[in-house]
C-alpha cells in the first residue's frame, strides 16, 4: 500500500470534482455533523467536536485545527448506498419500465472504519445472495470512498468490541489519518482508482515519523471507546435469551420511534409505496426505508405477529447481534453507537446486552 | 433486471371458487412461465394497489400458473376483481418446495386447512398421478362450512379415482352435511398410516398447522418428516425487505415450506 502525505485536502476536493465526482463530506448543519456536498475543503467542520452520550448529541468547540475531530454523525454511507427512497418501476397497461436513475458518481469523504464495515455488511445483503440488486451494484461501483481514521471516538462508540475499527483496514479507495503539528494528512491508497486520483495532486512521500504519528492516532483512539460489548458466543447466547425479563423492561422505555433503525448504517429493511396517476392508467412503485419497530412491519392477515414493544425490541436487537449471523454470516452491528446517541430515551444496546446476556 | 421488477402477466381465465375466492390462470405476455416446484409462490402485483405472495396451485393446460386468491385485503381484493385480459405483474417463483422425493416409498398424509389446500394441490396431483411411488395416501381437509370448501369437484374426483383416502371435516355443518364435524386434527385418528414410515404435508392457518403437526408427532411421525408452509409478511420474496423474518429465518428464502423439526420451536415462541 502506497502512503503519502498531503498538507491540504483542497487539491483532493478540487481534483475529485474535476474528475466528475460530487464530493460529499461532513459539514455543520442543524446543530450536528451532516453529510453535504463540498465544493471546498474549507466547508469541513474544522475545530468542531461532538459530545455523544445515550440520548445526547451536542457539537463542541475543540479550539484546534482538526477537521475530523468528531465521531459518527447521524448520517452514514447508507444514505448513498441505499437511498431512503428508490424508484423501482412504472407500469402502464402491459408495459413495465424500470425507473431508477443513473447512479451518481459520489466521492464520500470522511467515512469511518465502522461505516466501511457497514458497507461490507450491506454488500452481503444486497449482492451476496440469490437475488443480487443491480441498482445497489451500480451505486457501489460509482462510489469513491475516502476513509478517515478516527482520532476522537465518541462516548457511544464500541467499534473495538465489534472488531471494525477504529482504523480502516479495507474497503476504501483512500484512507486519511489527520495529524497535527504541523497539520497534515497521511494518505493510504486502497485501490488503483485511489492511486490514480492521488498521483496528480501535490503530495510528498510519507516519512517514518508520519507513519508512526498516524499509528499513534489509531492506537490512542482504540483506548478511548465510550462503550464495550462482550461478543464471545454472542450469536448463541442471545438466541438463548428469548425469554429474558429484560425485553419487557427495556420495552417500557422504548417509544418504538424507529430512530435507531433510521440511523443504523446496516439496517436495510424496506417497504414499498404504490402511486397511480389521476386516470389510474399508470402505476409507480417506490421502495422506502422501513423499521421493524412499526406495527405493520410484521402484519399477517390483518394483525401484527409482533404486537408488543418487547417483541419488537427483541426482534431488532436479536437480529443485529445474533440472527444476522444466520442470515448473512456476519454481525449486523458494527459498533458505531448511533442507535445509542439518537435514542430519545437513551436506551443503550451495550447496557441492554450486558443485562440480557 | 432488478429483483423487484415484475414481468407483465395476463389473466387468461378466472374461475370463482367460493363467495370470496377465485382461481386465476396467469400467463406471461412473452415466453413461457418459468418452471415451479410444488409449494413455491409468486409475488403478484395489482398495478397501483400492491403486491402479495400467492402459492402456485398448478399449471394450466395452456401453460399458465393457477393461483387461488381469497379477497381479504386491498391487494387480494383487487386481484380477485381482475377479468380475463387484464394485466398484472408477477415475480418468481420463489421459496422452498414440498419435498415429494423424500416421501417416496412412505405413507403420505396431506392435511389442509381452509385455503391451505391451494398450496397443497400440486402435491395431491403428484400423488394421484404417481400413486405407486408412495404407500397409503390420505388427504384430510378442514373447512369452516360446506360452502367454504375449496375445490369440491376436484376432491370428489380424487376420491373417485381410488387409491387415495380423501376426508373432509367442517367446523359448522349445514343440514345437508353428512360428513365429519370438528377440527381437521380429529381426522388424523380416522385415517390409516404407519407413523414411523409416514411423510406429512400440512398447510393451513398457523394454529391448525401446529396442532396437526403436534398430533402427528405424538402418533410417532418423525418431526423431520412433517412439512409445514409458514406464513409471514413477505413483502419482497427475495430476502431484501426483512419483513418475513421468523427468528433466524427469512421465510421467503428459507421457507415457506419448513420441516416441523426446524419450525416447531420458532412457532412455539410467542411473537417471534
Amino acid at each position: 500500500m502506497n502512503t503519502v502525505v498531503m498538507e491540504s485536502l483542497e487539491p483532493l476536493v478540487a481534483g475529485l470534482r474535476s474528475d466528475g465526482f460530487t464530493v460529499v463530506g461532513p459539514t455543520v448543519r442543524d446543530g450536528a455533523i451532516r453529510f453535504a456536498e463540498l465544493s471546498h475543503s474549507a466547508q469541513l467542520p474544522a475545530g468542531r467536536g461532538d459530545d455523544q452520550q445515550p440520548g445526547h448529541y451536542r457539537l463542541t468547540e475543540r479550539g484546534d485545527e482538526l477537521m475530523f475531530g468528531f465521531a459518527a454523525s447521524p448520517d452514514s454511507a447508507k444514505r448513498y448506498t441505499q437511498p431512503p427512497r428508490q424508484a423501482l418501476f412504472r407500469m402502464r397497461g402491459a408495459e413495465v419500465e424500470e425507473t431508477r436513475s443513473q447512479a451518481p458518481r459520489i466521492a464520500l469523504l470522511g467515512v469511518r472504519a465502522c461505516d466501511l464495515a457497514a458497507i461490507a455488511v450491506q454488500d452481503r445483503v444486497f449482492l451476496g445472495g440469490r437475488h443480487p440488486d443491480p441498482a445497489y451494484r451500480e451505486r457501489r461501483e460509482a462510489l469513491f470512498l475516502i476513509a478517515v481514521n478516527c482520532a476522537v471516538p465518541g462516548g457511544t462508540c464500541f467499534c473495538v468490541s465489534m472488531g471494525t475499527g477504529p482504523k480502516a483496514t479495507a474497503g476504501f479507495d483512500l484512507a486519511l489519518t489527520e495529524l497535527s503539528a504541523p497539520h497534515r494528512f497521511l494518505v493510504e491508497t486502497g485501490s488503483e482508482r485511489g492511486a490514480e486520483v492521488v498521483a496528480p495532486l501535490p503530495h510528498r512521500p510519507a516519512t517514518g515519523d508520519d507513519v508512526t504519528a498516524a499509528e499513534e492516532v489509531s492506537r490512542v483512539a482504540a483506548t478511548r471507546m465510550g462503550r464495550q460489548v462482550d461478543t464471545d458466543n454472542i450469536q448463541e447466547r442471545l438466541a438463548e435469551a428469548r425469554d429474558s425479563p429484560r425485553w419487557t423492561e427495556v420495552a417500557s422505555r422504548c417509544l418504538a420511534c424507529t430512530n435507531c433503525t433510521m440511523v443504523c448504517p446496516t439496517c436495510f429493511c424496506t417497504t414499498v409505496e404504490d402511486a397511480t396517476d389521476f386516470g389510474g392508467g399508470q402505476a409507480e412503485r417506490t421502495e422506502v426505508w422501513d423499521s421493524c419497530f412499526t406495527l405493520d412491519f410484521s402484519e399477517v392477515a390483518g394483525s401484527p405477529v409482533r404486537g408488543s414493544g418487547s417483541a419488537r425490541y427483541r426482534q431488532w436487537l436479536t437480529h443485529k447481534f445474533s440472527t444476522w449471523f444466520d442470515q448473512f454470516g456476519v454481525s449486523g452491528c458494527v459498533g458505531c453507537g448511533r442507535c445509542i446517541t439518537w435514542c430519545p430515551t437513551g436506551i443503550d444496546v451495550t447496557e441492554e446486552l450486558g443485562c440480557i446476556l | 433486471m432488478h429483483p423487484m421488477t415484475p414481468a407483465p402477466y395476463r389473466v387468461r381465465s378466472r374461475r370463482p371458487d367460493r363467495a370470496d375466492t377465485v382461481t386465476l390462470t396467469l400467463g406471461p405476455l412473452e415466453g413461457p412461465c418459468p418452471p415451479f416446484l410444488p409449494g413455491q409462490f409468486t409475488m403478484i402485483y395489482a398495478p397501483g394497489v400492491g403486491e402479495i405472495p400467492i402459492s402456485i396451485s398448478g399449471r394450466a393446460r395452456t401453460g399458465g400458473y393457477l393461483q387461488t386468491i381469497r379477497a381479504v385485503g386491498a391487494v387480494s381484493g383487487a386481484l380477485c376483481r381482475t377479468r380475463p385480459g387484464d394485466v398484472v405483474g408477477v415475480r418468481g417463483p420463489y421459496g422452498t418446495a414440498w419435498d415429494l422425493p423424500a416421501a417416496a416409498g412412505l405413507d403420505v398424509v396431506v392435511a389442509a386447512g381452509g385455503l391451505g389446500l391451494a398450496a397443497l394441490r400440486p402435491v395431491i396431483r403428484e400423488l394421484v398421478a404417481h400413486g405407486s411411488r408412495y404407500g397409503r395416501i390420505s388427504v384430510i381437509v378442514g373447512t369452516h362450512t360446506p360452502a367454504t370448501l375449496l375445490y369440491p369437484a376436484e376432491l370428489a374426483r380424487w376420491r373417485e379415482a381410488g387409491g387415495i383416502d380423501v376426508q373432509v371435516s367442517v367446523d359448522h355443518p349445514d343440514r345437508a352435511w353428512k360428513g365429519p364435524v370438528g377440527l381437521v386434527t380429529r381426522l388424523i385418528d380416522q385415517i390409516v398410516f404407519d407413523p414411523r414410515r409416514t411423510f406429512a404435508f400440512v398447510c393451513g392457518p398457523e394454529a391448525m398447522m401446529r396442532a396437526t403437526a403436534a398430533r402427528l408427532v405424538r402418533r410417532g411421525v418423525p418431526a423431520r418428516r412433517v412439512a409445514l408452509s409458514v406464513e409471514r409478511n413477505m413483502k419482497c420474496g427475495v430476502g431484501r425487505c426483512g419483513h418475513c423474518q421468523l427468528g433466524p429465518l427469512l421465510t421467503c428464502l428459507d421457507g415457506p415450506v419448513l420441516s416441523y423439526e426446524r419450525a416447531a420451536g420458532l412457532l412455539a415462541a410467542a411473537e417471534l
